[in-house]
């Protein structure tokens, strides 16, 4: 059974929205389009204030190379242009916002059954981009450029990322079980942009049997191979995702095009068929509610600028008061300080807790006992960034390790002292970058 | 939806931990010493158990002592003081006076862990230190090994100081199966191996402990012993004799694999414990003390911050060099 070599972990899976079919959640009445949904510069909007638009309609533009668009969700009338609203990312940020006029009208040539196989490369890629697809799995990096990588890196392996490692999330398994066919479509799709010797696989673990079983049946007669991954977070990571399925180590600084590889998310690649098979932009993505105190966790296919206190709503309400709010994934995503926050592109899962282990928090110094040494899958060590960051030394941290490090979370999960390993790498990061600048 | 009132934390990632903590830790080796505590109880009678509370006791209330002093939070009960304790007491012979207990036990806490800065920070093992620190101030009471079964308290010499004193021939009639259950002259919990085997595996199986260190370190102890002994028979002791006998298996279960106070990393583990093993040797056949395995750990220790730094210097080398 192949999984990457170094470290990882075993977080309680949690997955308890995994056999709750995908529903549909009602568009509501106001949605709030954030037009930072991606890594990258914040799209432009080219909308006014009182202006009817259209589903799909493009109502802001990327700006520059490493940026995406993004589309009206639904039709109706633009009642602001410039509000400002709080980004699950974790800051306030410019929004669009559409009041719905319920009559889900479809911009003109969207939403059809398109004939797409005899597509150049190039208009597919230009249906990508102008469907404003960014990396769905959390990063948000705007997928066209990532599958056009610079001409002198050959893509010889390309990878479906079903690993989904991170607990309570499910998206991506409903996708695989659901629409084995779109993703298969999807893949093929992207595996159309390579050359011919192009290797593919789908990469699941092993925790989602019936995700392998299906996704196996489903992609025979296709040159694509199901690979079945031993359960160990961070799988998801494209670094480990990559390892584990190829054997190839990305060193510091590399990108996946440096060892040859491209990897996509499920969510991602369902999204680009879309794009390229329907002329649909990215409006809508699966999501999990879930968590403890939520009273019914589903998997929803929610419209982009749904505010999550709709969803909540739509979900029964919460059991209890909660504390924590965290919109991800709970190893790497952010915990809110309102339900105010819209959903984006990005946006997997929503989970709502009374997490009791916020009374736990409380640093005790380091014991040296090395178990972050040992499940860093980066070969890292995290006590000693950590021990140069709490004394404001954060140069001496060499760059090239500090930067490899991509916070999956392994290191602070297992400190027995519950230090915030993470949150101090993360510190030392920001204060090189500030000297640099 | 029902009114969420309650403000929502804002907390870092991630929101999930284990349920590891210092406390499961420390505890864990405590049990893990249990063995230990009752064999030597067996053989030294009660007398042993009294060393033990008292050792564990001073520890406790050392560490309240400096927490409030420092006006820091209270760490005594997060079980690393009576770990410290429990090593102290093993370490010493049943028949010390309390009162040199006591003192030892200080020096443990606030010499050697507290004045560092307290638990993580200390460089040498605080039990090592307290027990050194006894050995040199009153060598007379720190050697006097009361005889396991003993009606009256009779004490003799440990079968290392016989070695030392009086030769190999001295010692002939220790048998390996008396070394192995304990059946000897000695400090508290170094008599017993097989204790001390049952605790240690304790600890590798909760994976507190990496068997890289104890193996090394005895491995090399062992090896160095017994090239002596195939030189020269009838001037060195066995190594089966140096494996049994003396703190090696208490020192290199315990001590050495002290999170604290050993490497993080494999290379500066793996050298850690070959040099342990080899002063150990050195200081048995050839040192002025009959025992070395307390002082070649304490020397390693004072190495453990260079091998750490040492290890991350070549971890960025070799990133470098692979750019």
């Amino acid at each position: 059974m192949r999984t990457f070599k170094k470290g990882g972990i075993h977080p309680p899976e949690n997955k308890i929205t995994a056999d709750v079919p995908i529903e549909t959640l009602p568009t509501p009445h106001v949605l709030t389009v954030l037009l930072s949904q991606h890594l990258g510069k914040p799209a432009k909007p080219i909308v006014q204030k009182g202006e009817s638009v259209k589903k799909g309609q493009l109502i802001a533009e990327a700006d520059g190379f490493i940026s995406a668009h993004v589309h009206a969700p639904t039709s109706g009338k633009i009642t602001s242009v410039d509000e400002r609203s709080p980004n699950p990312a974790g800051q306030y940020s410019q929004a669009i916002i559409i009041e719905a006029d319920g009559q889900e009208e479809w911009a003109e040539g969207m939403n059809i059954d398109i004939e797409y196989a005899s597509f150049p490369r190039e208009e597919k890629l230009r249906k990508i981009q102008d469907a404003g697809i960014v990396g769905m799995g959390g990063a948000g990096f705007p997928s066209h450029v990532k599958l056009n990588p610079p001409k002198d890196k050959k893509i010889d392996t390309l990878i479906l990322n079903g690993a989904e490692c991170e607990p309570f999330l499910t998206p991506d398994y409903r996708l695989l079980m659901e629409e084995p066919e779109r993703v298969i479509k999807g893949l093929e799709i992207v595996a159309s942009l390579f050359g011919e010797d192009l290797k593919v696989y789908i990469g699941i673990e092993q925790n989602k049997p019936r995700a392998i079983r299906i996704m196996k049946e489903r992609s025979k007669g296709t040159p694509f191979e199901v690979v079945s991954l031993k359960t160990k977070y961070p799988q998801g990571s494209e670094k480990q995702l990559i390892n584990a399925l190829t054997g190839r180590t990305l060193t510091v600084g590399q990108l996946p095009f440096d060892a040859g590889c491209l990897v996509h998310n499920t969510a991602t690649i369902y999204a680009i068929y879309e794009a390229v098979a329907k002329n649909k932009p990215l409006i809508e993505r699966v999501l999990s509610v879930s968590g403890m105190s939520i009273k019914n966790a589903k998997n929803l296919r929610a419209t982009i600028g749904t505010k999550i206190t709709d969803i909540v709503e739509y979900c029964g309400g919460l059991k209890e008061e909660i504390n924590q709010l965290i919109v991800g994934g709970p190893m790497m995503n952010k915990s809110q300080f309102t339900l105010d926050v819209p959903i984006t592109k990005t946006t997997s899962g929503i989970l709502l807790i009374n997490n009791k282990e916020l009374d736990r928090l409380r640093e005790m110094a380091c014991i040296r006992c090395g178990k972050c040494v040992d499940v860093c899958p980066q070969g890292l060590q995290p006590w000693r960034f950590v021990d140069l960051a709490q004394n404001r030394r954060t140069d001496e941290i060499p760059v090239n390790m500090l930067n490899d490090c991509m916070e999956c979370g392994s290191c602070t999960f297992v400190c027995p002292a519950r230090r915030d390993i993470v949150h101090w790498i993360k510190y030392a990061k920001a204060m090189n970058a500030r000297r640099k600048g | 939806m029902d009114a969420q009132t309650r403000p929502l934390i804002v907390s870092y990632a991630p929101h999930i931990r284990t349920e590891n903590s210092i406390e499961k830790i420390m505890y864990t080796v405590v049990i893990a010493l249990i063995p230990s505590i009752i064999t030597s109880v067996y053989y030294f009678g009660f007398r042993a158990l009294s060393v033990v509370i008292v050792a564990v006791l001073t520890c406790m209330a050392s560490e309240f002592i400096v927490n409030k002093i420092r006006k820091k939070e209270l760490t005594c009960f997060n079980g690393s003081a009576v770990v410290t304790g429990i090593l102290l007491a093993l370490n010493v012979p049943s028949g010390l006076p309390l009162l040199m207990v006591v003192l030892g036990s200080v020096v443990a806490i606030i010499i050697t862990k507290e004045l560092f800065g307290g638990l993580g920070f200390n460089i040498f093992n605080p039990a090592l230190v307290g027990r050194v620190f006894l050995l040199i101030s009153f060598p007379v009471a720190m050697t006097a090994w009361p005889v396991p079964h003993a009606v009256d308290v009779i004490t003799a010499a440990s079968p290392l100081g016989i070695l030392k004193t009086e030769g190999v021939a001295a010692i002939a009639d220790i048998t390996f199966w008396k070394l192995f259950f304990g059946e000897i002259g000695g400090s508290m919990g170094e008599t017993s191996a097989l204790a001390i085997l049952i605790g240690a595996a304790l600890l590798a199986i909760r994976g507190y402990i990496f068997l890289k260190i104890p193996l090394i370190f005895i491995g090399t102890t062992f090896a160095f012993t017994g090239i002596f002994y195939l030189i020269d028979p009838t001037q060195y002791a066995s190594p089966i004799f140096h494996l049994m006998s003396g703190g090696l298996m208490l020192g290199a279960f315990f001590m050495a694999t002290d999170m604290v106070t050993s490497p993080m990393m494999v290379r500066g583990q793996i050298i850690f414990a070959f040099c342990c093993g080899l002063l150990t040797g050195i200081i048995r056949l050839f040192g002025g003390y009959p025992e070395g395995v307390s002082f070649a750990i304490l020397i390693m220790n004072a190495f453990v911050p260079l091998l750490d730094r040492w290890d991350l210097y070549s971890m960025t080398k070799r990133r470098e060099a692979v750019k």
